[in-house]
């Protein structure tokens, strides 16, 4: 069986050599429809990512497969069924629209190229129950300008449009890092709710862990183009075994004042681009563990248990995953739910 | 108990527009003392941003500070010409901005544009004493001398946050307003830039007003917090209190709503939308999206006032205000456990 997104050890480097993203792999099944969190800081190459499940950028070398079909080599009639089964939906919300038209017609087109509907009764009826899914008035929002709503209706707007489609596969690129902190959740809902009641799988781009480990059911954690860590989300952020996803979540200011932030010690360095970290680990500069074998080879991924990976050598006992089968992790969903920071068994 | 370094008064800003009045900050009252660490956070379109550029006398038209006093020390900010105050500011109340990127001067390096706003405030330096002073700033915000020596496109996100902040502590300042310094950063550099904001103000014992909507940083930072919504104060306590037992059915769903550990996939959105503030509704400005309005909440615009020991709100579910003092600090230090390091 093919699966829904497959990203075949895909490398990416852009014109001047900047390399994006590093062998990557992972692929994920329309069976059961997950949300999965691509998550990194700037310059991991989560946005890379993104735009390459999407089609609009190409690997430099290795395969972008949507239903089995190469993005590449797409006949124009898979090309027209991928623009409608995968959807997009960007960060910022004042840039997705143009301002001369109302705000209608980010859902009047889609419906118009895709033949969605008979008649404009019709179409306004999508156009209606769309925006109520969404948790928007049509009356409120249906023929006005871009300007007249706020960052946070246009976002659900956005998500309303993508949702119209009925798409298989949605990329959301920071969804929520432009919207105030008080609609957020209403946006993450909407999400939540496309993933559960339409069976959307979400490719949930973000550099933000708290989002993510509130909306998504699997995680996969980038650095600098390479996979760091990746497994069922409760596991990785409650108990991150990776250096870098360690750090990472140690430095998020939760909203609580029971925890205390910042316990670790920031590890800075210029050795970051130095031709240890470009032959071994990413992570090698910057880690409070480093050994010499990190900075000969990168390591491969760990499998700690059967929905929780890293790449790191501290776990160099563990059986190891090779990188094609990263995709096996998001398969199946646990029916409960570990209580956060339950040991996985491994110690480092 | 220590006297206030800043005392906002009855602040009203207002921006005459073709569309008409916008309400920008309504009625602001609050103290802050010095060393101390405030939040101000709402959502965009509160007022937050417009405060702190009040504070700073850097409205401009068609804006206007309409009513209130500013007291720096004894000093109304409001009163003074617009050459005292430019004096004042970077000396005694110093900004650092929200996009770094766009803050710095292009084609000037570091080091210069550091000399530059000790020179316009006339220190009664040298020049040696004063590129000491600017190296010494550097060193401060953890950049290497060096640095001073670039331009602003050789510096990274975080660097060049830094430098800013170096700017905005050259000249040792009482208040340091900060709006959302680290928005634009990666949690790691955000986390390295709060923690020499922390320390470098503890170092000089000035106050500093922190700017932003990531109520997570608030919490982790700032020891009280103040809560604006739709251009008026709805809440201002300890940020102990202000987590555990907030007042106002605002702060209350924005709590609510945040992403903490152990409550995955429960979501907690406030309905409905902020008013515009150039038509603000009667009454209480957030009776149209609280679960809690009374028919008087729509009739009555409630004071800001004290319910529990520093602990301000303006909503009518607390009837028994017991004062109308401006809102101050806490009585002498802050509660145990919510001094940040």
């Amino acid at each position: 069986m093919s699966h829904l997104l497959e990203v075949r050890q895909v490398t990416k480097i852009f014109k001047g050599g900047t390399k994006a993203l590093d062998n990557i792999s992972f692929f994920v099944e329309d069976d059961k429809p997950s949300i999965i969190a691509i998550a990194g800081e700037s310059g991991s190459g989560k946005t890379t990512l993104g735009m390459m499940a999407l089609g609009f950028v190409m690997p430099t070398m290795g395969q972008v497969l949507y239903a089995g079909h190469d993005l590449q080599k797409l006949s124009g009639r898979e090309s027209t069924n991928f623009r409608k089964e995968v959807q997009a939906v960007f960060q910022d919300p004042f840039a997705a629209y143009n301002p001369f038209y109302k705000v209608d017609h980010i859902m009047e087109v889609p419906i118009a190229n895709f033949h969605l509907a008979k008649s404009e009764a019709e179409a306004r009826r999508m156009m209606e129950e769309a925006l109520v899914s969404v948790g928007l008035r049509p009356e409120e929002t249906l023929g006005r300008f871009p300007h007249q709503l706020s960052g946070g209706q246009r976002q659900r707007m956005a998500v309303a449009r993508a949702l119209l489609l009925r798409p298989k596969l949605l990329v959301a690129d920071e969804p929520v890092s432009m919207v105030d902190a008080s609609l957020r959740a209403t946006i993450l809902e909407s999400l939540n709710k496309l993933n559960k009641e339409l069976a959307v799988t979400i490719l949930y781009i973000t550099h933000d862990l708290t989002t993510a480990y509130h909306v998504c059911d699997f995680i996969i954690v980038l650095y600098r183009g390479s996979v760091m860590e990746a497994g069922e989300v409760d596991t990785v952020i409650g108990n991150p075994q990776h250096p870098y996803t360690q750090l990472l979540i140690d430095s998020i200011p939760w909203p609580d004042l029971q925890r205390q932030w910042g316990q670790q010690e920031i590890i800075t360095t210029d050795e970051d681009k130095s031709s240890a970290s470009r032959t071994g680990c990413k992570f090698a500069g910057r880690c409070p563990h480093v050994m010499d074998k990190c900075k000969v080879s990168p390591p491969p991924l760990y499998q700690l248990d059967d929905q929780h990976v890293a790449a790191c050598y501290l776990y160099d006992n563990q059986p190891v995953m090779r990188g094609e089968q990263l995709g096996t992790l998001f398969k199946s969903k646990r029916s409960t739910l570990p209580a956060n920071g339950v040991a996985t068994g491994v110690v480092p | 108990m220590t006297k206030p370094i800043l005392r906002v008064e009855d602040l009203d800003v207002q921006y005459y527009t073709d569309a008409g009045v916008v309400y920008a900050n309504n009625h602001i009252n609050f103290e802050l003392r010095p060393g101390e660490r405030l939040g101000l956070v709402g959502e965009s379109g509160s007022g937050k941003s417009t405060l702190a550029l009040a504070i700073l006398r850097m409205i401009k038209p068609p804006g206007k500070i309409a009513a209130g006093h500013i007291m720096l020390d004894d000093i109304d900010l409001v009163t003074l010409s617009e050459e005292e105050m430019r004096q004042t500011r970077s000396s005694q109340i110093s900004m650092v901005p929200q996009g770094a990127m766009n803050s710095l001067n292009p084609v000037m390096r570091v080091k210069d544009q550091l000399l530059d706003t000790m020179v316009d405030h006339d220190m009664g330096l040298t020049h040696p004493q004063m590129e000491k002073l600017a190296i010494d700033a550097l060193k401060a915000v953890e950049l290497d001398p060096r640095v001073g020596m670039m331009y602003p496109h050789e510096l990274s996100g975080g660097m060049k946050q830094r430098a800013c902040i170096a700017i905005a502590i050259v000249m040792a300042p009482k208040v340091i307003i900060a709006d959302e310094p680290t928005s634009a950063l990666d949690v790691v550099t955000q986390r390295q830039v709060m923690q020499t904001i922390g320390r470098i103000q503890k170092e000089m014992g000035s106050a500093v007003i922190l700017i932003g909507h990531d109520m997570g940083l608030m919490a982790q930072f700032v020891d009280r917090l103040a809560v604006m919504y739709a251009g008026k104060m709805a809440e201002l306590g300890s940020v102990q209190d202000i987590f555990t037992e907030p007042l106002h059915p605002y702060t209350q769903m924005l709590i609510d709503s945040l992403p903490v550990l152990g409550k995955r996939g429960v979501f907690h959105g406030i309905p409905g939308i902020t008013p515009l503030l150039r038509d603000l509704p009667p009454g209480c400005v957030f009776h149209d999206r609280c679960p809690h309005a009374m028919p008087i909440c729509k009739e009555v615009d409630p004071a800001f006032a004290m319910h529990t020991p520093n602990h301000w709100a303006a909503c009518h579910l607390y009837p028994n205000s017991a004062s109308n003092e401006v809102a101050g600090a806490i009585s002498g230090a802050v509660p145990s456990g919510t001094t940040k390091s």
